[in-house]
């Protein structure tokens, strides 16, 4: 892993094959680097892309993936749903919830089972979860090997952050049980993260991301800090019991309603009729996040009685509009954990299905300033299709490792390597002629050290003096009518002589401005430049070593003498000022 | 903000630290700072392992980074095509295409129907970017004269089509090696040496490949055979098409086109024909200079010439030992004759002398009884006592055989003439003979 190629290898060596997969609960994906070096999301035999995470048994014969899934309606006993959560954790520890509708997990022998008939015999088998886990990806392992022609090995898969190293050794046991090797797990923010970064004009820029993850039963956000191409993770948020199945419940609430209505019974009471509720409300939600308008049609729903209905999209948002707003308050959560604003927050991505629901997109656009780009296919239409991201990402994370050896792979991801220290405040600059609270960031608060940036101020006169400091973020509130002004991001590279960034949030309270404003803390050094020409420029670069030496190196653009100059790291006596 | 506080220029008494750097002091420490874990993924944490495994920094590693990209793009650079151009063939006409080099044309003259093709696309991209018209407008030399850049065209085009460059290759003259002549082959190892460069580059015509070498003094005879066997029958895909004379257009003639026609399949077959004809000369010539062939007679002389000598030596050394083993056996015959005639001889003598022994015996045995006087006590014996005697005694003789004959008779001289003891040895010898079953007790009357 410490070897060259820095950037994505087109294919891989013939011998090792390595693919990223999102293996979600109700979802997976499958994705891998094409010939012409662009992530392709691979689609399996049926043509999905997103593959239901279900396997079903009818008579010995396994079924997998959508239709798998259709046979939630008759066959619901020896269909396996929802079962990556339970990879890995004893049977206490585990939310039996999202398996009502389908096989029940039972305890065996300290394990988690499912009892059910995947034999020809008409006796029911205790399987246990690893093992329809290895059914799983040896579905998705032969999907993609057929696909790129050439037997897959290796995977990097896709896991959300709070997952265990337990639930990860399990997840690996059952991959190795079916010759594919897990090369690494990606938490599935990062993975979005770099699928967005890999098509970006400038993928090292600093900033800061949050990336939710809305799912079918659960829902994920985190905030990363990007530094220059790499990532920390500053803080996450979970909320088991929020996703894509809430919202179908309100859906089915809402036509079972309307069906008992005109039928005087509820199709909610028989097994059976709730599962093709289920299905068509699913069916439904997906129709409305793309028109404004869907059709509920269901055969033979209760009682042998037809069902058809309508619905759009704004009845939709109306009936959702509570859970809807737990999708947001999530957000705002994580931000609040990792200490930050939604002003410090210069980039959104939504990812998971959940993600497609336009309004869900649009809440979560509105709590955020109009420089934070969300990209989600309701807000950008550039946007990537959201529940592919992870897939995408371990793909490319997938290409990148592939040829290297697994113990490497594990010496470079070792918290050895991967534990640093992060600066605990911007540094930045200040210069004579500018007011004295002016301060402008050069390089942004956690950024992992050893690091190096480059900043260039412009229009200098005459002498002149730097001055180089740790600076902070204060929101300021004004009660005033908002300015005009252009907007810019105050972590941004290159805004040179816009010295008070400003971020205004102007969508909800026109009378509160909230902005974002840089101000110096401590000075830590200063140099002076003598009889600079007129609209002279200067080039500044601060580079932070590992033992937190802060060395600066600056010099007049086109002109000669440069000036460097160092400053120690802190000594243990002077902690604690922060 | 009330307060609008401008950070002053710097004074002139502002002073550095030290004068070693005047222009920079220091004034503050950084902030302590948090530990968070980076999450190993993507392109740039791979580079911030490189570095943190390998302990370098920045600009080292950005510089290792650079250095071995630099060494790959060097690396691409090989085998580059530069050949000097001659100034005849930069002023050909364009039009003489038939009689161009088109190796010579692309810079690939020292690699000819051995470039590959990849070498004849860099090589055409090189000389395009030199001599296109629009660089040499540029350059000021508007003379209008492509006519070099479309013999690159036509070299181009001849030599990425592959039958059109097997034509070609047919009539390249230049990459043909001539035979040696007698003078170049005076030096012993220059047979080997010249005509392995002929073979190389006739083989380049082979329909079969791999095709066999020349190979060299050791070569074994089989090999050599198997040399001689394919350039004999030698399959080559050469082609003369390339001479043909231009056919007309049908405009004309039809006649004057198809009397072209035919002259260039006739041309195209005599050439054929010579080619083949000039080969099998060529693979004569060689076999006349091969010193190996003679080499092999040789050997396959001495071989026959051993083998028929030791055949004679064979026979010879068989008939020898059967007419020894005749004469052995002759020989031994005779002695055999010999041996049997003196034994007889030796075994007769033995018979008389025993016999005449046996007399004597039997005349002392009766003359002892006569001795003792028949054994009568006193006085002159009975004639019926003599004669009992004497048959007993011609009894005794009778079926006594000579050894216990002549027993009887040493043991009658140590009696000599007393009676007793000769009756007793008369009765010893009696009692033997009866113990023996030769004599009954009953026949016998005295000498009991």
């Amino acid at each position: 892993m410490s070897d060259e190629s820095n950037g994505v290898p087109a294919t891989g060596t013939p011998e090792h094959y390595a693919i990223g997969i999102a293996f979600g609960n109700s979802y997976s994906s499958i994705a891998h680097i094409s010939g012409e070096g662009k992530v392709e999301v691979i689609a399996n035999e049926e043509g999905d892309r997103q593959i239901p995470s279900v396997l079903s048994y009818i008579e010995g014969e396994e079924h997998h993936g959508t239709q798998a899934k259709a046979q939630l309606v008759r066959n619901s006993k020896n269909t396996v749903a929802s079962f990556r959560d339970y990879v890995g954790k004893d049977y206490k520890s585990i939310d039996p919830t999202p398996c009502h509708a389908s096989a029940h997990p039972i305890e065996s022998d300290g394990q988690i089972h499912f009892s059910i008939k995947d034999t020809e015999s008409e006796t029911e088998n205790k399987v246990s979860v690893l093992e329809i886990t290895a059914r799983h990806l040896r579905r998705l392992k032969n999907s993609a090997s057929d696909f790129v022609g050439k037997p897959v090995t290796a995977a990097v898969v896709a896991v959300p952050t709070d997952v265990s190293d337990e639930q990860k050794a399990a997840l690996s046991k059952a991959a190795e049980s079916i010759q594919l090797e897990i090369l690494q797990f990606i938490p599935e923010p990062i993975a979005a993260l770099l699928a967005y970064d890999s098509r970006s004009s400038n993928p090292t820029a600093d900033k800061n991301v949050l990336v939710a993850d809305f799912g079918g039963n659960r829902s994920d956000v985190a905030v990363i800090a990007s530094r220059g191409g790499m990532y920390s993770i500053l803080a996450t948020a979970h909320d088991y019991e929020l996703g894509g199945a809430q919202l179908d419940q309100i859906l089915v609430d809402h036509f079972a309603k309307e069906f008992e209505k005109k039928h005087k019974s509820d199709p909610r009471k028989n097994e059976r009729s709730l599962a093709k509720l289920r299905l068509e409300a699913e069916a439904v939600k997906k129709a409305l996040s793309l028109s404004a308008s869907a059709t509920f049609s269901v055969e033979s729903l209760a009682d042998g009685v037809d069902f058809r209905s309508t619905i759009n999209r704004t009845r939709y948002d109306i009936l959702a509009l509570k859970t809807f707003a737990r999708f947001t308050r999530l957000v705002e959560e994580v931000i609040k954990k990792a200490g930050l604003d939604v002003l410090d927050i210069d980039e959104v991505i939504l990812s998971g299905g959940t993600s497609h629901t336009p309004k869900i997109a649009k809440n979560i656009e509105a709590i955020f300033p109009e420089s934070t780009q969300v990209l989600a296919p309701a807000t950008t239409t550039t946007a990537l299709h959201p529940s592919e991201l992870s897939a995408r990402g371990a793909a490319l994370q997938a290409s990148l490792i592939q040829e290297f050896e697994k113990s490497d792979i594990d010496q470079s991801t070792h918290e050895m390597l991967t534990v640093t220290p992060h600066l605990a405040a911007a540094i930045g600059y200040q210069v004579s002629g500018q007011s004295a609270d002016a301060f402008t960031v050069i390089v942004p608060a956690e950024t992992a050290v050893p690091a190096r940036r480059t900043q260039v101020i412009g229009g200098l006169q005459g002498d002149v003096l730097v001055r180089i400091a740790e600076g902070e973020r204060e929101i300021k509130v004004t009660q005033a009518a908002p300015k005009a002004k252009p907007e810019t991001n105050g972590s941004k590279e290159g805004d040179d002589d816009d010295d008070d960034d400003s971020d205004i949030d102007e969508d909800d309270e026109p009378e509160e401005i909230r902005e974002k404003v840089w101000k110096p803390k401590q000075a830590l050094a200063e140099f002076v430049f003598r009889g600079l020409p007129k609209g002279s420029k200067v080039e500044v670069t601060v580079n932070i070593d590992a033992e937190q030496v802060v060395s600066i190196t600056a010099r007049p653009v086109g002109g000669k003498g440069g000036l460097r100059g160092e400053i120690k790291a802190a000594e243990s006596a002077q902690n604690g000022s922060a | 903000m009330a307060q609008v506080e401008i950070i002053s220029p710097p004074s002139a008494d502002w002073k550095g630290h030290s004068d070693a750097n005047p222009n920079f002091r220091t004034l503050g420490k950084l902030s302590p700072p948090v530990m968070r874990k980076i999450e190993p993924f993507g392109a740039q944490f791979l580079a911030y392992a490189r570095r943190k495994r390998h302990g370098r920094t920045f600009s080292e590693d950005d510089r290792i980074q650079a250095l071995s990209k630099v060494k790959k793009s060097e690396d691409d650079d090989d085998g580059e095509i530069s050949e000097p151009e001659d100034p005849l063939m930069l002023a050909r006409d364009a039009k003489d295409w038939k009689g161009q080099d088109h190796y010579a044309v692309l810079g690939l003259s020292k690699y000819r129907y051995k470039a590959t093709d990849e070498q004849i696309k860099k090589a055409h991209r090189k000389k395009v970017l030199k001599h296109h018209p629009d660089k040499k407008a540029a350059a000021g030399q508007d003379d209008e004269n492509d006519s070099f850049f479309k013999c690159i065209q036509r070299a181009h085009e001849i030599l990425t089509d592959p039958v059109k460059r097997r034509q070609f290759d047919s009539v390249d003259e230049a990459a043909d090696v001539p035979p040696p002549t007698k003078k170049d082959l005076q030096k012993p190892s220059a047979f080997y040496k010249k005509w392995s460069a002929v073979f190389e580059s006739e083989a380049r015509f082979s329909k079969k490949t791999p095709v066999p070498m020349l190979g060299d003094a050791n070569s074994t005879k089989e090999e050599v055979e198997e040399f001689y066997d394919f350039w004999y029958n030698f399959d080559s895909w050469r082609t003369f098409e390339y001479l043909d004379e231009d056919v007309p257009d049908d405009n004309e003639g039809r006649d004057h086109k198809r009397h072209i026609e035919k002259k260039n399949a006739n041309a195209r077959r005599k050439r054929k024909s010579e080619d083949i004809a000039r080969l099998r000369k060529l693979v004569d010539d060689c076999l006349s200079y091969d010193e190996r062939i003679k080499k092999f007679r040789q050997q396959a002389n001495a071989d026959k010439n051993k083998r028929r000598l030791e055949k004679e030596a064979a026979a010879k050394r068989e008939a020898e030992e059967k007419a020894k083993a005749k004469e052995e056996e002759e020989r031994k015959q005779k002695e055999d004759g010999e041996r049997l005639k003196a034994e007889k001889e030796q075994s007769k003598k033995a018979k008389e002398a025993a016999k005449n022994a046996v007399k004597k015996n039997k005349r002392v045995v009766k003359g002892s009884v006569k001795d003792v006087n028949y054994f009568a006590e006193g006085g002159e014996a009975s004639p019926k006592q003599v004669d009992d005697v004497l048959d007993d005694v011609d009894k005794v003789l009778g079926n006594i055989d000579p050894d216990q004959l002549a027993d009887l008779v040493s043991k009658l001289n140590v009696a000599g003439k007393d009676a007793g003891k000769v009756k007793e040895i008369f009765s010893g010898t009696t009692g033997e003979l009866v113990g023996a079953g030769k004599l009954k007790e009953s026949d016998l009357k005295v000498l009991k």
